[in-house]
Parts: structure tokens; sequence; C-alpha cells
């Protein structure tokens, strides 16, 4: 799936740079500060490209090989920029059985994407996940965090059509 | 610094106040209690299911009708945490009557409130349809849902505000702190859990008290040791510890802290999910109150013991429930599990000596201080004791969370507390454990269910999420679900689990798509054999649980799928065919106009009693996609 995403230039600010600086500083004391460091950056930059692991691992004197190590680890930690709408379609148990994998392909197929892509404008990535403990809404999805529940194929034109 | 006598001195002040969310009489007098000062609190569920479903808008309509009507001094509005019945949600409760509404639309609450909070009336439309009777209004704790189960662990749940440390003292909290710290042993405290016979709710079912006593006893060199609460609930389906964290976030704080004292710890670490952000919140504003307090840092209610928590977040990582995993990944590192021993209680986090329990294991803890070990331990069967949370979901009526005593049957949980299977459909089996547990079929709905009953029939307690399947459900699509998750979640550090899930996934697959033959079963059987043996972890060591429980409940469907190359259930599409039943068919063409694949013909075929021509499918275009199912009205379509 990696190869053929195409390397997206890396954007980041001054300001962007400040603000990891002055996180890493408060907490590259602390024992095992690197998941912390990690999820801050992430929020500070919306994805983990190589030159804010580079940047990480010269503050913190933690090798690259380590940053990188970790950050390919967790499902959460993203290599690659996110769309900007982010769907997560939840495919734990109670919303497998009841029907979440039909949404998953549905999304699939109308945004022309495979499941970790982003569409090629940017608006949409699509990612499964596993529970968000919403189960009595089985079976549920994710937009930019907005929960949506009790879900069939037939709602995802209605939903989609708002973040167009 | 807060002392006991000003803790006690809170409580009296809360307990009124709190008293009253209980019914009937109790609520009454509570009522009449000094400190009270509310005649009525409307409950609104602020738990993750709730707030999905925009709880947070009632609350603020709430709010509003309340002013606007001048009763802000009559009042309050409390956002609790989970009440169990997820199904109903959004939920309000209104005491002192302990009126429950379900389903609550803002649309319907300026008349909640002119109607009941203002003339005193319940609106009977809009209450859970199970509390209103023939014979009047019953209380929800009278309904099949609420009546069987028995809340410890989810005691405040739904019934406190997990934002006010004053509401969680006002219930007795941190009085089992002050009652360990100035009256008991670190022995006493071990001698108590184990008579408790209280059991790791994780999983595996080890005993809480002879953990914290290793802890305690095997290195005993003045070093630091560490106290861990492993909030990575992963299970999906299961949510039991997401509620806890949400509605009582302090009962966490209040047992780490004793477990703290007794191994003789002064810090402590909660690892939780990220895709938790509610709990994470309520967890952050509950260990900054008990820090203001002082009932956590140094030298709590003065008698010299230290104890502080930490906050970690996890990054989506199922191996990190794993004990070993969660402690590695806290230190900074990929969650890769260590090989035990060393158990955690001699080398643990950063290599000292830990405690790491459970978030519904730490629950229980308080109450088991308060009330003594024999009031516990006269729960539950002879072996597991207490009470269990158990998660339904899946086809279910009452989705939710429910606080059963251990012993309880699968019928009585099914049936009776989850209202049965929707939709008229057969029951089929639960699946517990998640990925490394099994699934029960309806032949053993009366077992009672506990540790070692659920091993026994080949399925495991787990952590509780509890998933019910029907008729429509194909078991063998379940394994295979099941082990995409572990391929998906396997670290990959040993290889029986990196490379036993795959194979076992491939032939799974090959099944699935009708491709596989009798040999392949035993090579399955095989392989999942190795993987119980020879994975690193629990987690490679079980994931072949599903498969080996739906060989051993369903190898009938196994054998559907190879030899008869059918799948009985109709999922897997690769075996299904899709019919037109002529003579059904009303030839209105609504299924040609919607496949997507131009895979439906007309035919010269008029049925009799028919005017129009009947359909057929091209079985070498249909990509049995269903759609046409969808859109007949005749019902003439069917797969088989």
């Amino acid at each position: 799936m990696g190869a053929d995403k195409k390397a997206v230039p890396f954007k980041g600010t001054e300001e962007q740079k400040q603000q990891l600086l002055e996180m890493i500083a408060g907490l590259k004391n602390e024992r095992g500060a690197l998941m912390p460091i990690l999820q801050k950056a992430q929020d500070i930059y919306g994805y983990l490209p190589i030159e804010v692991q580079t940047m990480i691992s010269d503050e913190t004197g933690i090798p690259l090989e380590k940053i990188y190590g970790v950050a390919t680890f967790y499902s959460q930690f993203s290599l690659y920029p996110k769309g900007k709408n982010q769907i997560s379609v939840c495919l734990g148990t109670a919303c497998y059985v009841k029907g979440s994998g039909d949404v998953y392909n549905k999304l699939m197929e109308k945004l022309g994407i495979e499941g970790g892509q982003c569409t090629p404008d940017g608006k949409f990535s699509l990612d499964a996940c596993r529970c968000i403990g919403a189960c009595g809404l089985a079976p549920v999805m994710t937009i930019n965090g907005e929960v949506y529940g009790k879900l069939t194929a037939d709602m995802l034109d209605g939903i989609l059509a708002k973040y167009e | 610094m807060i002392s006991i006598n000003e803790l006690n001195q809170i409580k009296a002040e809360m307990e009124g106040l709190v008293a009253m969310r209980c019914e009937g009489e109790a609520a009454i007098k509570a009522m009449s209690k000094e400190g009270q000062t509310y005649k009525r609190h409307v409950l609104v569920c602020g738990g993750t299911g709730c707030t999905s479903a925009h709880s947070e808008e009632i609350i603020e309509r709430f709010k509003d009708g309340i002013a606007k009507n001048g009763l802000e001094k009559e009042v309050c509005v409390i956002r609790t945490g989970c009440h169990g019945l997820c199904a109903l949600g959004p939920i309000v409760i209104v005491y002192p009557e302990a009126a429950f509404y379900a389903n609550v639309e803002v649309s319907i609450v300026d008349e909640i409130v002119s109607e009941h909070l203002v003339n005193g009336n319940m609106v009977t439309k809009y209450l859970y349809d199970k509390t209103v009777t023939d014979k009047g209004i019953i209380s929800m704790h009278e309904t099949d849902f609420y009546k069987k189960q028995n809340r410890v662990a989810l005691r405040n749940c739904g019934v406190i505000d997990p934002e006010s440390i004053r509401e969680y003292i006002g219930t007795g909290g941190y009085q089992a702190l002050a009652k360990v710290l100035t009256t008991m042993t670190p022995e006493d405290v071990i001698q108590v859990v184990l008579d408790s016979g209280l059991r790791g709710r994780g999983g595996a079912g080890f005993p809480t008290g002879r953990k914290w006593a290793m802890a305690r006893t095997l290195v005993q060199d003045g070093g630091q040791k560490y106290v861990c609460c492993n909030a990575d609930e992963g299970d999906p389906g299961a949510f039991m510890d997401r509620s806890v964290l949400e509605g009582d976030p302090h009962v966490v704080l209040e047992a780490m802290a004793i477990a703290g004292y007794t191994i003789g710890a002064s810090q402590g670490y909660i690892y939780v999910r990220a895709e938790y952000p509610i709990a994470v919140q309520r967890l952050e504003i509950a260990i900054k109150q008990a820090r203001e307090c002082g009932l956590l840092g140094e030298n709590i209610f003065g008698t010299g013991f230290s104890f502080d928590i930490g906050l970690r977040l996890g990054a989506g990582a199922f191996v990190c429930g794993e004990e070993t995993a969660l402690m590695t990944s806290i230190e900074g590192n990929r969650g890769e599990p260590r090989p035990r021993p060393p158990f955690p209680a001699v080398k643990g986090l950063f290599e000292r000596p830990t405690v790491l329990n459970n978030v519904e294991t730490w629950a229980n803890i308080p109450q088991i201080i308060l009330r003594g070990a024999e009031w516990f331990a006269s729960m539950g069967t002879e072996k597991s004791k207490g009470t269990k949370v158990f998660a339904l979901g899946g086809k279910i009526q009452n989705t939710g969370l429910v606080e059963i005593p251990m012993g309880t049957t699968l019928r009585e949980v099914v049936e009776e507390i989850g209202g049965g299977v929707p939709n008229g459909k057969k029951f089929k089996a639960a699946q517990t454990g998640g990925p490394s547990g099994g699934c029960i079929p309806a032949s053993h709905m009366d077992v009672p269910m506990d540790y070692d009953n659920l091993i026994a029939i080949g399925s495991m307690m787990g952590s509780g999420g509890l998933i019910v399947m029907d008729e429509d459900n194909c078991m063998v699509d379940i394994a295979k679900f099941f082990l995409e998750f572990t391929v998906d979640e396997s670290c990959g550090k040993c290889n029986p689990c990196r490379i036993g899930t795959r194979r076992m996934l491939e032939i799974l697959d090959k099944i699935t798509k009708g491709q596989a033959t009798m040999d392949d079963l035993d090579r399955l059987e095989k392989l999942a054999a190795h993987l119980q043996k020879s994975s690193l972890c629990a987690l490679g060591q079980t994931a072949p649980n599903p498969i080996i429980s739906t060989l051993r409940y369903f190898r009938d469907e196994y054998i559907a799928h190879i030899v008869d190359k059918k799948c009985p259930a109709g999922v897997c599409k690769d075996l299904l065919s899709f019919k037109v039943d002529k003579d059904k068919c009303i030839g209105c063409g609504l299924c040609a106009r919607n496949c997507p694949a131009n895979a439906l013909n007309k035919t010269d075929y008029v049925a009799p009693g028919h005017k129009l021509p009947s359909f057929e499918i091209d079985s070498a275009k249909c990509i049995k996609c269903g759609v046409c199912i969808g859109n007949c009205r005749p019902k003439a379509i069917t797969k088989q």
C-alpha cells in the first residue's frame, strides 16, 4: 500500500517547529517520553513525516531508527498526511456482525480508494478502526470525530454530501 | 492536603444529594436530609454512546428550560456516566421518581420540562416502554434489563457526576483509602483481597491478592515499585472499562493508591486507549482534582504515604493489552511482549516490580475494603467470586452494559436481560472473549458463566465482550474475521504468531471461497495446535481459539463450505448464487434498473396472473452484491 502513495512535500511552518521544540523540552526528561512526544507531534503536524522524526531525534538524542520503529508500530501514527475529512469505519465485532463490512466496502467503492488511502483531491481519507466503544449504535463510523451510528450503505451519500 | 475529618465533612455535605438518586423510600428519606437543596435531579447520560447521539445538546436544552421556568434552585442537571442500556440512548433519568426517558431527542425536552419538572407529571409517552405497565409506572430497577443486575464495579456509573470529586466522596469515595492508610497493614490488605476471591477481570482470571502479595514480597530492596492500570480495552465489542473510566474515574485512582500502599509503590500509571477521548478527558480531570485535594501526591491524609499517577495514551495496538507489551509501550518502545518469567511482580515496568490490573478489577477494590471480603465472596460461584460486567452487542435487543453475579447463565443474559434476538431470528451463538475467545452455542446456554466453566466449554471470560449471533451469521466467516484481526494486530516478534496466523487466515479464505479440501481442514487444526503451544504471548497462544471453538460446535458449516460448496448462512459471497423465482416475479424491473453489473435480463415467461414478463439473473455477470434483493418488493429474488 505504501508504494503507490506519492511523497507529499513537507510543508512545516516555523510556528509548528517552535511548538514542537517547546513540547519536547517539556517532556524529554520524563521516563518513556517518546510515545507522548510522537502523539503531540502528530497533533501539531497532522502526521509524522521523516522531517519531524528527524527533529525529534535531534532534540531528544533518541536514534532515528528507534523513532521510526515506534512510529510504524502503532496504527494511530501516520507517516502520510490524512485527508481534510478523516473517515474511520468501525470493524469491531459488534459493528461487523451488524454489517459494517458492507459500509466499509461501499465507501471504498464510492471514494475510489482503498482503506488507509486518501482521495487524490485530499478531501477524504478512509481507515478502518477497531471498536470505538459505541457498540450500542452499531454499525458506526466517524468523520473527523463526529460519530454516525446505526448506518446502512444507503445513508452514505447523504452523509458524505455534508463534507463535499 | 485534606485530612480524614475534612473528607468526612465533604461526605456528610454531599451524601444527601447523591443518595437522592436511588429510588422510592430511600430517595424521599434522602430528600429530607441536610444538605439537600434540589427537589429534582435530571441525570443525562454522557457516556460515549449517548454523547454520540447528541446528549450534550439535550443537557443544554434542559438547562435553558429550567432557567426559563425559574427552577434553578429546585432542579439540577447532571451529566453522568453510562446507564448501561445503550440501545435506548440518549437516556435521561429524573429523580426522585426514577423516571426513565428513552431515545430522548432535543425536540421533546421542553415538554418534559413543562410537564414533569414544572407540573410534576411524568410524560408517559416518552418513558422506556418496559417501565409503563398495567399496574402503573414501575421503576427502571424492576425492568427485565435491570432487575437481575447487581452493580458493584458500575455502582456509581450513571449515578454521579464523574467530573465532581465531591460527588464521589459523597458516595463513600476515598473512605477505603483512608481506612487502609490508618487502620490496616499491607498484609491485612492482601489478606482481605485474597479472602474476597477477586480474580483479574481482564480475562485470564489470576487471583488479584496473589499478584499483590508477590509484588510486595518477592523483591524487597527498598527500590521503586509501580502500580499500573490496564485501560487498553482492545477487545472489539467490549466497553466496560471505558464506562467505568467515563462514569466513575476516581474509583480507579483510589484503588491504585491502595495497591501502592500495599506493595510499597509511590508511582502509578494508567495506560488508556487513545480511542476513548471522553475517558481520557475525565481521567485527566479526576487526577487533577485528586492532586488538588491531596488524595494523590505527597503525604496523603498526613500518614506519610505518597502516591501519584501518570496517564499514558495508547496509539492503536491491540497487543498492548498484553501486560508485558503494555509496560514496554509505557517505556516508550514498540509495544512488543517479553517472555515470562520474569513476571511483572519481579521485573515489570522499567525492570522494577509492578502490579498491573485491569480497570474493572480496580473498580471492585474499594468496595471490598469497605464492605469486607465475606460480602464479596458471598456473590458468584465457588471459584469465581463477585460480579462481572458484560458488554452485550451484536444481534440482541438490549445492547449495553450489564453487571451480573458470576454464575448467571447465558440464557438469562440473552433472553431475559438482553431481551432476546431481534426480528424473530434464531439465536445461533454468543462470542465471548473477543479474538482470544470462543463461541457458546445454543446447547450450552444453561451453563453458569464463570472463568472455569467458560474455559471448559471452549470459550473464555475475556474482558467481558458478549456478541450475539443469529442464523444469518456464518461461523466460518466469523472465524475469518477474528483471524484477520489477529493477523493485523500480531506484533511480529515471534514466528508462530506472525506466520501462523497468516497461514491460518489463508486456509480460512480458501474455505470461504469454496476452494478448500478436507486436507486443508486437517492442516488448519494442526496449525492451531502449534500456535497455542509455541507463541510467545497470549495474543498468539489464543489466536486459534475462534477457529477451534467454531470447529468444535459448527464443524458441519465448515464441511458445507468445503464439500458441498455452500454457505448455509448465505454470507460467503463466492458460494452464493442469486435466483429469481419466475412465478413470484411481477416484472417491475426495479432489480434491473438498480443492478450495478447489468446482470438482470427480461425473459419471455409471464407467470400466471401477472401482466409483465419475469426477469432472470445472468450468473456470469452477477457480482452478488445483494442490491436486487433489497429492491424486490414481491421477494422473488433469493440467495442460496
